[in-house]
């Protein structure tokens, strides 16, 4: 037996019957990370291997825990500098790790894959390269090419063979929505061959190997066809593809392309041979590796959302807080999804409110949302009651002496929650936070209620409480580095992103999709149609436009609201349209049938035909592109101009609490990184011929005018300093 | 140019396009082929005489597809040296081979040509070709999206305000007009029986008619497109390409849809030179002929733009055309036309549509084309319009003219 490091991410080692097995182990790493400092090695080895007269077959398999998790998209987040190839070229350098894998099958000798953990993306395509797949008994496994989430599709011939193993129905789900599958699905699917006792899977690939392996692939064999419905000529595979792609188009309106080009590549790669069906994918995924979507959604919603994930912005020096018992004062929507998120996080929880009733219904959200995931087979009784034992409905402050933390989530108004402030911070021990949970008012002022207001942090929760994935958490004048810390780690705890904020009203989120809001209510009240205003949200790739989103908040609770926010900022309320709705004709949402729209009892939605009377019309309608515009417009600008005036400490925070928090589009990145994208200079051309037309709410403030004269961005290596970043 | 002279004209029984049709056991090469005899026969042809067999076809797969137009001829008792072109603009395909004909005898080409359409649907189904492109290849289907054709329907009548009792009422009344028609034998000249092996007659009249359909019975019947709208995606696809409105009112039904029939059609059409030297009398004269396309997810608005531009060809008006027929591919198709146009009722379609007789898709043009001269000729009018909508988004017109 002969063993040797030929390299020290792979080793090479050689048995007594002539198996090389090469093990990944990238030095210095967790995992193996997918990139040239492994797949140029692990290529020189199967050469050698190849080459090496003595060795009758190949074993791959790995040195860490996972297999190899995927490629590098950190990375990617950066985008790819491809300004001096041609695209063809760039196509072909993509295609680097496709071809050594054909070659790998094509070798002619039998090489098996021993995945020891999981497998994703370009980890889970070397293995399906291989001829033999055995794969460790272990659950947590997981194995799948997930690429189509970070707006990218397999690149390494992943496509052509899964859909030539499974066919191309099956393929369909786990290439366009990169459905994770755990071993035993694997193996049922046809995707790998063997499940083995963990710790013996590279014996089970030698036996196989031992048996005389089969060194060709079944695609490679004469007389190999896709199983299933494979040409445009059958019926049932001009079906698959013409309902995928009406829900594809339906549902992505056109602004994601990783689905469409990946349904490209598969509904042409079946048709092809195998050689030339890979050089379609090279081809298809370069086109998405050098795109906009793929960059922005990696950065955004990947690199950055796990920077804030493991508290970059977090204070030093502070020892982490591990939560034990928390408290909830205000056991009503927020209060009550609040709770339930901490308890499913572990913690005991004490739900506050003025009656014992109100209290008991807080709790109460918590055992429907948990009843429902028991009917669906999501949970089992047994952790719904242990997840109900940690809430305790009470009215009684005394409850509060030993939390870490306590959380007001009372009404929306200074008065109240200037009372309530100072009764918590009298009930909860010396050396435990208060948060807010306030989704527009300034911390700073709130903190005057209390004798320490260092103690005070501001933490907005997105309703649902229990499922939005972010907290916005302001940090107020007063607001101590020890509360701030202790804030994120609550975050952290329960699974959410954080994005740290200095204050000021509205903060970042609420005064963002304000501006969506406010500037499709502008629009309304010239005389825009309300469909062209919904459907050129939608259109964007907002979730829902700022009519429903209005019926379904309730437009009495955006009436009340707007009324307390006028009487905090000492105005007169105004009269608009949503506030006739409420008090002329007592359209208060959907949750009555009637706001904007009316709704009927099978779900379907039609404007109030009663709308046209209380608004203008205009003779002639805007361009759907240019209520898009507006849409994006006036979020870009608003963005800027939180940015200019300090509210965000970096761009990164403002991409995430937009997308995370606001409906704001992911495959736009954010709006700082869409502004990149568009091209700051552009950014102002827009911005200011909508200014011209249509008013202030596109005004742009002077950085950003003066980032364009430097040739400055929101990211990357020509970032701009934020004015609000802050010393942590 | 020359003068494109119509001689003569025949056309099939429509047969239910279902298992249990009449017209099911008979091949649709026997449908043309006794389409083409039955002109060979009534106007004394020579075998020799047909420079051109044109037949419209939408679904050429199997035994309706490859060679169909070129044996038929022969099988009529023409000469070898007839040749036969198969053609497909989708349901304008009828239409657009008298189109094409007429070209060749304009430019002195082709002396006397057949021009018609064949479709046995119920034997060769929709889509049996392989249905194209568009809707099923991705990279066609993501440039430019593909919404299924009722969806389009229902689309048509949301943008342009046609309710469900609009297009009942307008079912009704060419189920009414059709059945009218063929008890005052309006249609007899023209339609032949089609023969089994034996010689034995297997159909003679129109077997998709519902005469007593009311606004009660088919206010009765369900969506036809609303699962494929709304569950499918084509609801929200069709709204990006529209998006002045909110939702899509589905009501179109079965009843106010065509319907799905076996048939063919045949136009004998030349120049006034052969129809001279033949002995045959000319019964209209082609005045304009125009194919268009339109926005493929609307799909079915082609007529208006194709008839404004076969009148401006021909130098007429709206107010000029004594009698129009359109192919009843959905109600709000026609509704839309006289909407557009401003089109009275009573010019429309007068002896119903496809909606009662049914529409087999490739012949259909060819078959409205001579409904409409044996009209003009009942009721010793002059000119009539043809068109119809087409699939993906396109339009046919022709004006006619009684000579």
């Amino acid at each position: 037996m002969t063993t040797e490091t030929m390299d020290a991410a792979i080793r090479y080692e050689v048995d007594a019957d002539g198996i090389c097995t090469l093990t990944l182990d990238l030095p210095g790493e967790k995992m193996n990370v997918l990139g040239g400092r492994l797949t140029t090695p692990l290529d020189e080895a199967c050469q050698r291997a190849v080459a090496d007269a003595a060795v009758k077959g190949i074993v791959i398999t790995s040195g860490k825990p996972a297999f190899v998790a995927g490629g590098d998209l950190k990375a990617m987040g950066e985008g790819f500098d491809y300004s001096s190839l041609s695209k063809g070229e760039i196509a072909y350098r993509l295609g680097s790790l496709s071809r050594m894998l054909r070659a790998l099958e094509q070798c002619g000798k039998p090489v098996a894959c021993a995945i020891n953990g999981t497998a994703l993306g370009g980890g889970f395509e070397i293995a399906l390269a291989c001829h033999y797949r055995v794969v460790a008994d272990d659950p947590e496994i997981q194995l799948g090419l997930p690429e189509a989430n970070v707006g990218l599709m397999p690149g390494a011939g992943g496509t052509q063979r899964v859909i030539r193993l499974v066919g191309v129905k099956a393929a369909l789900p786990l290439l366009m929505q990169g459905k994770i599958l755990k071993p035993a699905d694997a193996l049922a699917a046809g995707l790998v061959h063997e499940i083995s006792p963990v710790g013996e899977i590279v014996t089970a690939a030698k036996r196989w190997l031992r048996a005389g392996g089969d060194p060709v692939q079944p695609w490679d064999k004469k007389g190999y066809v896709i199983p299933g419905p494979h040409s445009t000529l059958e019926r049932e595979f001009r079906g698959i593809f013409s309902g995928s792609n009406a829900m594809v188009r339906a549902n992505g309106l056109g602004n994601y392309p990783a689905p469409e080009l990946i349904s490209s590549v598969i509904y042409e790669g079946a048709m092809l041979p195998m050689d030339k069906a890979l050089g379609i994918e090279s081809k298809y995924f370069s086109l998405l590796r050098t795109g906009d979507v793929s960059r922005n959604l990696i950065r955004t919603m990947f690199v950055n959302k796990g920077r804030a994930d493991r508290l970059e912005a977090r204070p030093e020096g502070i020892e982490k807080l591990n939560f034990r018992r928390i408290g909830v004062v205000g056991a009503g929507l927020m209060g009550g999804g609040i709770a339930f998120a901490a308890a499913k996080a572990g913690m005991e929880v004490v739900l506050i409110d003025r009656d014992q009733e109100s209290a008991d219904r807080g709790k109460d959200y918590a055992r429907k949302k948990l009843a429902r995931d028991v009917e669906k087979g999501r949970s089992t009784q047994d952790k719904m009651d242990a997840v109900l034992a940690r809430i305790k409905p009470t009215t009684d402050y005394a409850e509060l002496g030993d939390v870490q933390m306590a959380i007001e989530t009372v009404f929306e108004d200074f008065a109240v929650k200037s009372e309530v402030l100072p009764r918590i911070e009298a009930a909860i021990p010396a050396d435990a936070f208060i948060g807010s949970n306030t989704s527009r008012m300034p911390i700073t002022r709130l903190a005057g209620s209390l004798a320490a207001p260092e103690r005070l942090v501001g933490m907005h929760f997105f309703s649902p409480a229990e499922r939005m994935p972010l907290i916005e958490i302001i940090r107020g004048t007063a607001t101590g580095a020890q509360a701030l810390a202790h804030a994120l780690d609550f975050a952290q705890a329960v699974r959410k992103t954080p994005v740290l904020v200095n204050d000021s009203f509205g903060f970042f989120t609420s005064r963002f999709i304000g501006s969506f809001v406010g500037q499709s209510l502008a629009m309304l009240n010239e005389g825009v149609s309300p469909a062209l205003i919904e459907n050129g949200a939608r259109m964007l790739g907002m979730p829902m436009g700022a009519l429903s989103i209005s019926d379904l908040m309730g437009l009495d609770t955006g009436y009340k609201a707007a009324q307390q926010e006028a009487r905090d900022r000492g105005e007169e309320p105004p009269i608009t349209i949503s506030s006739r709705l409420v008090t002329e004709f007592g359209r208060l949402g959907s949750k009555v049938g009637k706001g904007y729209f009316d709704y009927g009892e099978d779900g379907s939605k039609r404007i109030w035909p009663g709308l046209a009377a209380l608004l203008p019309t205009l003779s002639e309608q805007p361009s759907i592109d240019e209520v898009k515009a507006r849409i994006l417009y006036a979020q870009l600008a608003e963005g800027a101009r939180a940015f200019a005036e300090g509210v965000l400490v970096d761009a990164m925070s403002g991409d995430l609490g937009a997308c995370l928090g606001v409906g704001f589009p992911a495959y736009l990145g954010g709006p700082f990184a869409a502004m990149d994208t568009i091209g700051v200079p552009q950014v102002i051309v827009e911005a200011d011929r909508l200014a011209g037309r249509y008013g202030e709410a596109f005004a742009l403030p002077k950085i950003v005018r003066d980032m364009a004269d430097r040739g400055e961005t929101f990211h990357g290596a020509t970032a701009v300093l934020s004015p609000g970043a802050m010393a942590t | 140019m020359r003068d494109i002279l119509i001689y003569d004209h025949v056309r099939t029984p429509r047969g239910k396009g279902r298992k249990d049709g009449a017209l099911h056991e008979i091949t649709p090469v026997q449908l043309a082929t006794q389409s083409l005899a039955a002109l060979k026969t009534r106007n004394a042809l020579p075998a020799d005489s047909i420079d051109e067999v044109i037949l419209g076809c939408v679904s050429a797969a199997g035994e309706q597809g490859a060679t169909l137009q070129r044996i038929a001829p022969i099988l009529a008792g023409f000469d070898d040296r007839t040749p036969g072109l198969q053609l497909n603009r989708a349901c304008a395909s009828g239409l657009e081979a008298i189109s094409i004909a007429a070209g060749k005898i304009a430019a002195g080409m082709v002396d006397l040509a057949i021009s018609g359409g064949v479709e046995s649907m119920s034997r060769i189904p929709m889509g049996a070709d392989g249905g194209g492109p568009h809707g099923a290849d991705p990279a066609v289907t993501f440039h430019t999206p593909f919404v299924m054709q009722g969806v389009s329907a229902d689309l048509l009548a949301t943008l342009y305000g046609f309710g469900r009792d609009d297009l009942d009422a307008y079912a009704v009344e060419s189920q009414r007009r059709a059945a009218h028609a063929w008890n005052s034998g309006y249609f007899a000249k023209s339609v032949i029986p089609v023969t089994d092996v034996l010689g034995t007659v297997v159909l003679d009249r129109d077997e998709h008619m519902r005469p007593e359909a009311d606004m009660q019975s088919l206010g009765a019947l369900k969506p036809a497109f609303k699962d494929m709208g709304e569950h499918v995606g084509f609801d929200k696809i069709a709204i990006q390409r529209y998006p002045e409105i909110i939702g899509i009112e589905h009501v179109h039904t079965a009843a106010t849809s065509s319907g799905i029939v076996d048939g063919a059609g045949a136009v004998l059409l030349g120049s006034a030179e052969v129809g001279a030297r033949l002995g045959l009398k000319p019964r209209a004269r082609i005045r304009s002929f125009i194919s268009i396309g339109s926005e493929p997810i609307l799909m079915l608005d082609g007529p208006t733009p194709a008839c404004r531009r076969a009148l401006a060809v021909a130098g007429l008006d709206v107010g000029d055309i004594d009698l129009w027929e359109l192919n009843e591919a959905f109600a709000a198709v026609p509704l839309r036309l006289m909407q557009t146009l401003g089109i009275p009722h009573d010019k429309m379609n007068v002896n119903g549509g496809a909606i009662a007789l049914g529409h087999p898709l490739g012949a259909t043009g060819a078959m409205i084309a001579g409904t409409l001269i044996d009209e003009l000729e009942r009721r010793d009018a002059t000119i009539g319009m043809v068109t119809l909508c087409a699939a993906g988004g396109m339009g046919i017109a022709m004006v006619l003219e009684r000579v």
